[in-house]
């Protein structure tokens, strides 16, 4: 599967969304890199656990640096990556479990840091690799492998609570047109803050929402996806949430804020704050 | 009768100025050039609660907070009920008058500190009262205590000097009711000052300065007794270019956030007591699968679960060792005094840097806010290790083989080249997940080869061909001395084994353990688990325990030591 490695042994199945959305973030990293003319090996991508994570592993050509590391805890790594050293362009890729429910606790904490990092999402209503089990995004009544009677909880709204917690980027998308999502993916990453492009990315073999999102004129579906208009203003908090009142997975930027990120106001602080080598540290303690 | 040492306590409510007057009368003792030690214990309750603190002041370096109390200031009923009972031969209590009687005739005298404060013109003075009570009964030179209050008082503000000469007034108030009762615990010798600079320190701001003399330059950490005063002293004095400090949400942040920085290249910690180090499981799993630097002090408490947020207990020591699921055994520090607190916060991120991985630094609540005049760290003789570097052109992976050999491959660093994914799956020399049994083997091997680079901790062997060898760990150090040196006073072979770093153990620690000689643990657990982990790697060894929330004392550890060596003279 992978070009790079041919001892690595993990494939995602024929179909799956993580294709497209691997390619939109290969296009956005190398898009990103010569549009500051830096090297592939000054971004980092932090993958969360599932088949989304392992995109990782998959980035081709000149490689960024990664980390694959445990289940849910993308948000205080990339925190971590990032504030360890702010020159580096930090994406996580996660899916709507890891994302959601396990990493649920992190969102919060990040959105009110205002930490700059870009999470890339992929919501495929289900978990994936552990074979078909109800995800935070699986409808209410939906029959899994883990739900056999129907779901009996209400499903989370992504996008929704992005807004509500303050995430100052938030855009939506599918995974079926790889280089417009890439531009998405890049502009996250052009944003100073936090930065979520949530990306509907359907699991062929145990949600397959293809038709759903896109429709199926055949079969006369019509799909629930469907472009931001024209007059929306990303800028404004009212319009965004006019927008996330509507039925559908709207394609496009939803919300955009310009603000101070963490490191900004770190910054801030740093002036505040002493400046004292380790021996006048020291010399404080002094027996006097 | 001239004495060397006193324990002088007071005991109260939380919120009475229980430690600053044992802190008080420890900075005045230290200015004398006495060694000091203060010890405080209290409820996980912002205010009141039985609580108290206590100063010990010897002419020689103090171990351990003694075994009882020469002089007990008991400022309510409760207290006097608690703590009478420590009362040494020959001590004396000093009652709050104010608060509650008691019936004459008994080892103690009641003082109005209150009263006699208002009548210097400073009600807030109270606490001066009792300290010159206290100096008069250990004949406690005033001067000093004079000297300490007009530096403590001098703030360049209008009023200082009526509030030192106020002070100096309530000393000498406290001295009379002393006098007019006629009571002395005895004299203490003149202080034989050391030669060299010193510091008063406690053990969390120790370990913090330890670790930043070393480089440390990322913090992450969330608030928990007994650690919470490394994270606010991390906020305080962790700024400069190229450093960050941060609070974080939840230890499970911490121990990511750090993670992160660590593969960013910072040298990066976080600080937390058991119920927050249990939440790190996962994160320190993926730190020594990734093989990323970082350290995680875990300053104890009593446990499991809640336990006793302020109180003293060795039980972490299993879960420090093995603290995630799958074949690990982290390094492990563990000082057990003040001054090693800080030379393990620096070796810590050394050894993490050195060997590409997590490492524990334990300490204590015994340790963590306990006062005492140290020498002042020669910041100079402190190194400051680095992870080796990836250079351009180096063929190296970042996941190779290593057999230990030849020094350990470097490390790329974001930004740089040798671009990798730091995978906590099994994974091959670029971190890409593998499930090939030839990886796992390899990697699992490099895994624990890199412990063999971990050296250089503070170890201590004395008489080491005794049939009987006490090896305490910890904070346990300090008692387990004092008892081992009144054993060979009295002529008992014993000998002394002490070791900061638990894991990996030194080589000559090693060949004494070897011997086969009985090695007797005080430790303050349950379990016994640092005789047990010792038994499992074939060595003879077995536990003295404690597990009341408090530090051992000395005599217990006489006498118990004693029935251990006796039993082994019948058999």
């Amino acid at each position: 599967m992978s070009k790079r490695n041919p001892e690595y042994d993990f494939a995602w199945c024929p179909g799956c969304g993580d294709f497209g959305v691997r390619r939109a973030l290969q296009v956005a990293l190398e898009a990103y890199s010569a549009e500051h003319e830096e090297l592939q090996a000054n971004n980092v991508v932090v993958a969360g656990i599932g088949c989304s994570g392992n995109m990782v592993h998959l980035v081709e050509g000149d490689q960024p640096f990664g980390i694959h590391g445990i289940h849910g805890r993308t948000l205080p790594i990339a925190f971590g990556v990032k504030q360890g050293n702010p020159k580096l362009n930090t994406v996580i890729v996660a899916g709507d479990g890891d994302f959601l429910s396990i990493g649920g606790e992190h969102l919060g904490p990040a959105a009110n840091r205002n930490v700059n990092v870009t999470a890339v999402v992929m919501d495929n209503g289900v978990y994936g690799l552990t074979k078909g089990q109800s995800s935070p995004t699986t409808e209410f009544g939906k029959v899994t492998t883990s739900t056999p009677f129907g779901k009996i909880e209400n499903p989370v709204s992504p996008l929704k609570l992005y807004m509500s917690i303050g995430v100052t980027y938030i855009a939506s998308y599918y995974s079926s047109k790889p280089r417009v999502l890439a531009t998405l993916i890049q502009e996250a990453m052009n944003h100073e803050g936090f930065s979520i492009v949530h990306v509907q990315s359907p699991c062929t073999t145990y949600n397959d929402t293809y038709d759903i999102l896109k429709g199926n004129a055949k079969q006369g579906i019509k799909g629930v996806a469907f472009d931001i208009p024209e007059d929306h203003d990303p800028t404004s908090a009212e319009d965004a949430n006019d927008l996330l009142s509507r039925p559908g997975v709207p394609l496009g930027v939803i919300f955009k804020k310009e603000g101070k990120t963490l490191q900004d106001r770190y910054e801030d602080l740093q002036a505040k704050a002493p400046k004292r080598t380790n021996d006048q540290l020291l010399d404080s303690y002094l027996l006097r | 009768m001239d004495k060397h040492d006193f324990v002088i306590r007071f005991a109260g409510e939380g919120g009475q100025g229980l430690v600053t007057s044992a802190d008080a009368l420890a900075r005045a003792a230290a200015h004398a050039g006495y060694y000091v030690q203060t010890h405080s214990t209290f409820p996980s309750q912002i205010m009141g609660g039985p609580a108290s603190s206590q100063v010990r002041i010897s002419t020689t370096p103090v171990l351990s907070s003694g075994d009882g109390v020469d002089v007990l200031v008991a400022l309510n009923q409760y207290a006097y009920d608690h703590h009478n009972e420590d009362l040494n031969p020959g001590g004396v209590t000093v009652y709050n008058a104010e608060e509650y009687d008691l019936p004459e005739g008994g080892k103690y005298f009641g003082i109005k500190a209150d009263e006699l404060a208002k009548s210097t013109g400073n009600a807030r003075a109270a606490n001066m009262v009792t300290i010159g009570a206290v100096a008069y009964l250990i004949d406690f030179k005033l001067e000093e205590i004079d000297v300490f209050i007009t530096q403590r008082f001098t703030r360049g503000r209008p009023g200082d000097d009526e509030i030192i000469e106020a002070n100096i007034k309530a000393v000498r108030l406290g001295v009379d009711v002393a006098k007019s009762t006629g009571f002395t615990v005895g004299q203490l010798q003149p202080a034989v000052a050391p030669d060299y600079q010193q510091i008063i320190i406690t053990g969390n701001a120790a370990l913090s300065m330890g670790a930043v003399a070393a480089g440390l330059n990322f913090y992450a950490g969330y608030p928990i007794s007994p650690a919470t005063t490394v994270l606010v002293w991390m906020e305080n004095n962790l700024w400069g270019e190229g450093r960050f400090v941060h609070q974080v949400a939840s230890e499970i942040e911490a121990i990511n956030a750090i993670l992160g920085a660590g593969f960013a290249g910072k040298k990066a910690m976080t600080a937390t007591a058991g119920p927050g180090f249990s939440l790190m499981s996962e994160g320190l799993g993926l730190a020594w699968m990734a093989e990323i630097p970082l350290v995680v002090a875990n300053v104890q408490r009593g446990g499991p679960a809640t336990g006793l947020p302020t109180k003293s207990e060795q039980s972490d020591l299993y879960t420090c060792m093995h603290p995630a699921h799958g074949d690990i055994k982290m390094p492990v520090l563990a000082p057990g005094t003040i001054e090693e607190c800080f030379y393990a916060g620096a070796l810590a991120t050394n050894w993490a840097e050195r060997y590409q991985g997590p490492v524990i630094l334990i300490s204590e609540f015994g340790l963590a806010e306990r006062g005492e005049n140290i020498r002042r760290p020669d910041l100079s003789e402190i190194s400051t290790e680095s992870r080796t570097a990836v250079s351009e052109g180096d063929t190296g992976k970042r996941y190779d083989s290593w057999d230990g050999s030849t020094p350990l491959p470097g490390m790329p660093i974001p930004g740089g080249s040798g671009a990798y994914v730091a995978n906590g799956s099994e994974h091959d020399e670029i971190g890409d997940t593998t499930h090939l049994p030839r990886h796992h083997v390899r990697l699992m091997e490099r895994r624990f080869k890199k412990l063999g680079l971990l050296d250089g901790a503070h170890y201590e062997i004395e008489n080491a061909d005794a049939d009987c060898i006490i090896m305490p760990w910890g904070s346990s150090k300090g008692p387990a001395r004092e008892a081992y040196d009144r054993l060979r006073e009295q002529g008992e072979n014993v000998g002394w084994l002490y070791s900061v770093a638990l894991n990996p153990l030194p080589e000559e620690v090693k060949t004494v353990l070897k011997s086969g000689k009985k090695i007797i643990v005080p430790e303050l657990n349950y379990l016994g688990q640092w005789s047990s982990l010792l038994r499992m790697e074939g060595y003879n060894a077995e536990s003295i325990t404690q597990y009341t929330g408090l530090p051992f004392r000395p005599a217990d550890l006489v006498a118990r030591i004693g029935e251990l060596i006796g039993a082994g003279v019948t058999a």
